[in-house]
């Protein structure tokens, strides 16, 4: 999935149709909060696998074309920032915090729970696509530890949450809005 | 008088309070004196003489940091007030409750803040993971700049002000100002060397203040109520109320403001309840993982800095991480080392390989394989990675709680090497 393409790395203008407008027009907006292109090159990379759900190296490319970055930097910084994704993840990536504090509430147990829910570790992406999971540094929430987020949502004191029924909130591709 | 100065407004049971609500209570006042024709130095002056430390972690004097800035003619034009929201200390939780609770306050905050070292742009660098942060904050900011407190020439000041609110792609060493400044430009978030010091060429190489949430929402209730007030709501040496939490088993985890110099004990077994049933303190965290442990013997000393560092620990960002007596300490050790070797930015030799041989040997502990050589290696590396070792202080945080707890924990260390197992595990 991730292999180096050498025809990709050769040609130098890939770029030109392969970003959308969409992209295109959030990439433009972000450059008038900074007075630079590589400090726009960071933020494309995340609209892109906003867009996308990941940064594969064709989007990668365009980026760096299109911002006129040199390639091997911006990929230097893509592989620095671990929520820029440089494989293809689930329709839902699940942080997973397995910082001191979740530790010491259990979630060692719990991830052993997932584990069995969904039948995938760390790195892992489940068969039919929907979930990746992932480990994350303290998500600040220790006093209701242990926690994870799935997608932009945290969810709380997961040795006493029902998982099955978190992850299948997702699964019908219902994103929990009712904040 | 107010006597909660951070958390007044907050309830987490209702929405943050708007512009409206948050100005009807005091808020915004420190811009309205400016708009009074207030000097850029006379609020550093006030910030100066409230004594107010950074709540980041270190603990530095903010106006002292401000003065470093450049100022009049002669200045750099551009200057840049950066907000340090890239909360990811291991047991942290007390910028997202600001944020969350009560954005206007940070907002409130940065207006003067910027106004004092005269920069015409702010970001806050959020950390990409606090999501809800990030909705609440984007609303505030819409709401300061439809009523004009953000934008050009604020109330008719000639002072010119941008927030941008920037959301992080991860990594802990964003939280190190210089690496944050780094990342904020788009590059790898390895840190910087220091001298020249951000306060003179910082983001894009232009004088740059970066202060922590907490610290900045300290700012609006200094310029709102004085000096005499600020100095009154503290119990100890230092100036202040600060955010306290405690996480790990404890009856009612939780976050609280409490004024600077509270007994340990009283956070402990007033505000979160003591114990759960059954187990018994071993020792706590006093400031997030980066941080030395301290025993149940130090529960009678306060909540302030330099009491904190006389029990040879830091109190660094006042959230508590609790262990009790059923829990392995050599676990719990081995967990925050786990985390800083994956956490260090691979910039420094000491750091990116000391770590990962650090955190290896905890693993072979935990399998019950563990031998006093390893514990000689261990004691090694306190000193091999510690301050003054490495390029920044992510290293000697992580031997924090490395060294107290081979001192403090060593028969714990020793149960594993002579019973080839964790003690702790049933």
């Amino acid at each position: 999935m991730n292999t180096v393409d050498n025809q990709l790395i050769a040609s130098t203008t890939v770029a030109a149709d392969y970003l959308r407008e969409a992209e295109i027009a959030e990439i433009e907006h972000e450059r008038t909060l900074y007075p630079d292109a590589r400090a726009v090159g960071l933020e494309a990379l995340k609209i892109v696998q906003k867009h996308r759900g990941w940064v594969s190296d064709e989007s990668l490319q365009a980026v760096a074309e299109y911002l006129q970055l040199p390639i091997a930097e911006l990929e230097g910084v893509a592989t620095f920032f671990n929520l820029i994704y440089r494989r293809p993840v689930g329709k839902n990536v699940i942080l997973y915090c397995n910082s001191v504090s979740c530790w010491i509430m259990g979630c060692e147990q719990v991830k052993d729970k997932i584990a069995g829910e969904l039948g995938i570790g760390f790195g892992e992406t489940t068969t039919d696509g929907d979930f990746t999971l992932i480990p994350v540094p303290c998500l600040g929430d220790c006093d209701r530890a242990p926690v994870m987020m799935v997608g932009p949502d945290q969810h709380r004191n997961l040795d006493r949450a029902d998982l099955g029924a978190i992850f299948a909130q997702y699964r019908e591709g219902r994103e929990q809005d009712g904040r | 008088m107010v006597g909660n100065p951070l958390t007044r407004n907050i309830d987490l049971s209702r929405p943050p309070f708007d512009l409206a609500a948050y100005e009807a209570v005091d808020g915004y006042r420190g811009l309205h004196e400016i708009a009074r024709g207030l000097e850029p130095g006379d609020v550093l002056d006030k910030v100066k003489d409230s004594g107010l430390k950074g709540r980041g972690g270190a603990g530095f004097p903010t106006g002292l940091k401000w003065s470093f800035v450049p100022m009049g003619e002669d200045a750099p034009r551009r200057k840049y007030f950066v907000v340090n929201a890239d909360e990811m200390e291991p047991g942290t939780f007390k910028d997202r409750l600001l944020m969350e609770g009560d954005p206007h306050l940070l907002i409130d905050g940065m207006i003067i803040a910027s106004y004092a070292i005269q920069a015409n742009t702010a970001y806050i660098f959020l950390r990409g993971e606090y999501t809800e942060s990030e909705r609440i904050l984007r609303k505030a900011l819409a709401e300061a700049y439809e009523r004009g407190y953000l934008g050009n020439n604020i109330l008719d000041t000639g002072f010119d002000l941008d927030i941008i609110l920037h959301t992080s792609a991860g990594r802990y060493i964003c939280g190190e100002e210089t690496a944050l400044l780094n990342a904020l430009e788009g590059k790898r978030a390895n840190p910087r060397a220091k001298p020249p010091f951000p306060q003179v060429s910082g983001l894009w190489g232009k004088p740059t203040i970066v202060n922590n949430v907490e610290t900045v929402c300290n700012l609006p209730g200094i310029m709102a109520w004085g000096i005499d007030w600020y100095r009154s709501l503290t119990k100890g040496n230092d100036h202040g109320t600060k955010l306290f939490g405690v996480s790990g088993k404890v009856r009612s985890p939780g976050c609280w403001e409490l004024p600077l110099g509270t007994p340990i004990r009283e956070l402990m077994e007033v505000y979160a309840g003591g114990m759960r049933d059954g187990l018994e303190l071993k020792g706590f965290l006093p400031g997030g993982g980066s941080t030395d442990f301290m025993l149940p013997e130090h529960l009678d000393l306060n909540l302030d800095y330099d009491d904190i560092a006389g029990a040879g620990s830091r109190l660094a960002t006042g959230t508590m991480i609790v262990l009790d007596n059923q829990t392995c300490p050599v676990g719990m050790i081995g967990n925050l080392m786990t985390f800083f070797s994956h956490e260090s930015c691979g910039y420094c030799t000491p750091c990116r390989d000391g770590l990962p041989w650090v955190d290896e040997i905890f693993r072979a502990f935990e399998a019950g394989k563990g031998s006093h050589r390893d514990l000689a290696i261990l004691e090694e590396h306190v000193d091999y990675l510690g301050p003054g070792k490495t390029f920044c202080a992510l290293a000697p945080g992580a031997t924090a709680p490395l060294g107290s707890g081979l001192r403090y924990f060593r028969e714990d260390f020793e149960r594993h090497i002579s019973e080839q197992r964790c003690p702790y595990r049933q």
